[in-house]
């Protein structure tokens, strides 16, 4: 069993490195950020199979893809304080000659990252590729996969989509950040999306949905229900309803925060209500 | 030698902004479509104005480029916005076959090109865009210098009847061109003349080559400075006349020296009149997180660059 307390606490930190690393730069997404900090602390805390250090082809272990690369704070936080490179190391997000680019990439070589992204909706595509190889390996651990929705818009989710059911992807996880908002506005005021769980259901998915995506414990419960769909001969949605820039009072329910710097006085307030947990790096 | 006044920085997207505004007033065939980057291309004031003409289409270039492309068919002329690698690589079917190859009198105008996007990355700094769009039959292909020029540009392309691709930047830069200048589509601006060398600079470029031939003068090298605005068509008899007096040649521009200005300069002096060359341009990388100015310098295209590849190609004559 997982302890709650304990992965709640991580949350808090990771928060903080979230709004230090966009501070520090006076760029970056640290909205969307905020927003999946639980959903990918459970992951690599808990839900994840994974092995010790970080090998490219993920062989006989579960692998994760970032397709809406711009939460790269969440992920270079989680990805540090889970082992995969020195904390200390979230200190040149996005600094000249870092590994921690803007954009999550291999062209640096940071452990952890397995594909480039930041150009949206290409990681459900990159996904289903892995989890065929899985396949091709006889490796039976499963493939996750986050994306936002307003990146659901791209086309080619929709391809990848119809051809992860259409051929029975089975050991693929996709993760739809379901917060409502992206750069010029809420989902709805830019492109509707409309009945995002009809529309999976319809391509032919598995869809559970957690509602409370800021909640660990409902994360857990969602995730373990989402694995034991794996296996069945459908790949499995989880639309994981979560709260832009969460945790951080002025930058929550708005898209005004998707790829905003806070000032001194907006860290100094975001770090007030996220007291340190794990030791700040 | 002529003095340029950088009146104050601004950022070229602005001038586009500025430019696709105007156009709204004066030209009510003038659409726009934007896919989720309407602050980024400073396409507020136009939707604002014209929510009737605005498309706002989401998350989704391909069906924009296809969506511009139907607009043409009844007479809008369509002004696309997103940034440089969205309008071009993402979605460079779409334009060769239902733009380009249709022959639609779509406006691709693209933001945060090259390098200059600074911490974003190489995710988002396309360095390749001049090439895949300058390979494109009937592609009319503009990277402007600064705000009035990109404005300019913007208000000059929607008279002429084709397929453009304009190309401007993120970062605050110098203005100096004339304010309400006139653009002409293909005309090279000479901006000064030299005695020893041809400076053929566009985009950001161009005022770092203004910069740099300051430097070289110091030096007791006269340097001639072209801004090539169109890099398709290319002015070719501007080109030759200078490198006539000049005899040597230095490509500037914020995008891979394959592909980009400096490969078409080089064919039309092979054709014509081949002197020695040497190419301010990245090398055949990609880009990476940094600030604007940190990434101009490290890859070596900024005054300092063209300095050192003007006084290496004066000796080389
Ligand atoms: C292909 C592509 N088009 C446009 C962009 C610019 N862009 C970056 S994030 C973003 C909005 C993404 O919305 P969503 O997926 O909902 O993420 P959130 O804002 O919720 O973090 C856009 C349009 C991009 N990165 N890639
Ligand atoms: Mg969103």
């Amino acid at each position: 069993m997982a302890d709650i307390t304990q992965l709640e606490a991580f949350v808090t930190q990771v928060r903080r490195d979230i709004v230090r690393q966009v501070h520090k730069v006076n760029s970056g997404h640290p909205g969307g950020s905020l927003g999946c900090a639980e959903f990918l602390v459970a992951l690599y805390q808990h839900v994840l199979q994974r092995k010790e250090g970080f090998n490219m082809d993920g062989n006989q272990e579960d692998i994760f893809f970032l397709s809406n690369g711009h939460i790269s704070p969440v992920f270079y936080s989680v990805l540090a304080r889970s082992g995969y490179f020195p904390v200390e190391e979230l200190n040149t997000f996005r600094l000249l000659n870092s590994r921690l680019q803007g954009h999550p990439t291999t062209h640096e070589g940071l452990p952890g990252i397995r594909i480039a992204s930041g150009s949206l909706g290409q990681g459900i595509s990159v996904a289903i590729g892995a989890a065929a190889a899985k396949k091709l390996n006889n490796d039976n651990h499963i493939v996750y996969a986050l994306c936002g929705d307003g990146e659901l818009q791209e086309g080619q989710n929709w391809e990848a989509i119809m051809y992860g059911s259409g051929n029975k992807v089975d050991n693929l996880i996709v993760a739809v950040d379901l917060n409502g908002q992206q750069i010029d506005g809420s989902t709805d005021t830019v492109l509707p999306l409309g009945d995002v769980k009809g529309k999976f259901e319809a391509f032919g998915w598995d869809v559970v949905t957690i509602e409370q995506g800021n909640d660990i414990q409902a994360i857990l419960e969602g995730m373990e229900s989402a694995k034991t769909k794996t296996g069945q001969g459908k790949p499995i949605c989880v639309l994981l309803q979560t709260v832009m820039g969460n945790g951080v009072d002025f930058m929550m329910h708005t898209h005004a925060w998707h790829g905003k710097a806070p000032n001194d006085e907006q860290l100094a307030s975001a770090l007030a209500q996220n007291p340190e947990t794990l030791g700040d790096y | 030698m002529k003095t340029y006044i950088d009146t104050g920085k601004k950022d070229t997207r602005s001038g586009f902004g500025a430019g696709l505004t105007e156009l709204g007033k004066t030209n009510e065939n003038v659409v726009a479509l934007c896919a989720d980057l309407t602050g980024s291309l400073k396409m507020d004031a136009f939707k604002a104005n014209h929510p009737e003409r605005f498309f706002q289409v989401g998350i989704a270039e391909a069906n924009m480029m296809g969506m511009a492309a139907g607009l043409t068919i009844g007479g809008k002329i369509p002004f696309t916005g997103t940034f440089a690698n969205f309008s071009t690589g993402r979605v460079y079917d779409q334009i060769r076959q239902s733009i380009a190859y249709s022959g639609k009198n779509v406006k691709i105008c693209a933001s945060h090109a090259g390098v200059t996007l600074g911490e974003d990355g190489a995710t988002h700094q396309i360095l390749e865009d001049l090439g895949l769009m300058k390979m494109l039959p009937g592609m009319t292909v503009i990277n402007t210098c600064d705000y009035n020029q990109t404005k300019a540009a913007t208000i000059a392309i929607a008279d002429y009847d084709g397929p453009v691709y304009l190309r401007f930047g993120r970062p605050k830069v110098a203005n100096f061109t004339p304010e309400n200048g006139s653009f002409t589509i293909g005309k090279a601006v000479e901006l000064q003349e030299g005695t020893d060398v041809t400076i053929i600079a566009t985009g950001h470029l161009v005022w770092e080559a203004l910069e740099a031939c300051k430097t070289l003068q110091e030096k007791g090298i006269s340097a001639g400075v072209i801004n090539i605005h169109t890099i398709k068509p290319l002015d070719a008899a501007a080109i030759l006349k200078s490198v006539a007096i000049t005899g040597c040649v230095v490509t500037a521009e914020e995008h891979n020296y394959l592909g980009g200005l400096g490969e078409s300069v080089s064919r039309i002096l092979a054709e014509n009149h081949p002197v020695p060359q040497e190419f301010v341009a990245t090398q055949d990388t990609f880009g990476e997180s940094g600030t604007p100015d940190q990434l101009m310098e490290k890859y070596g295209l900024n005054a300092a660059a063209i300095v050192k590849a003007a006084t290496k190609v004066v000796a080389r004559k």
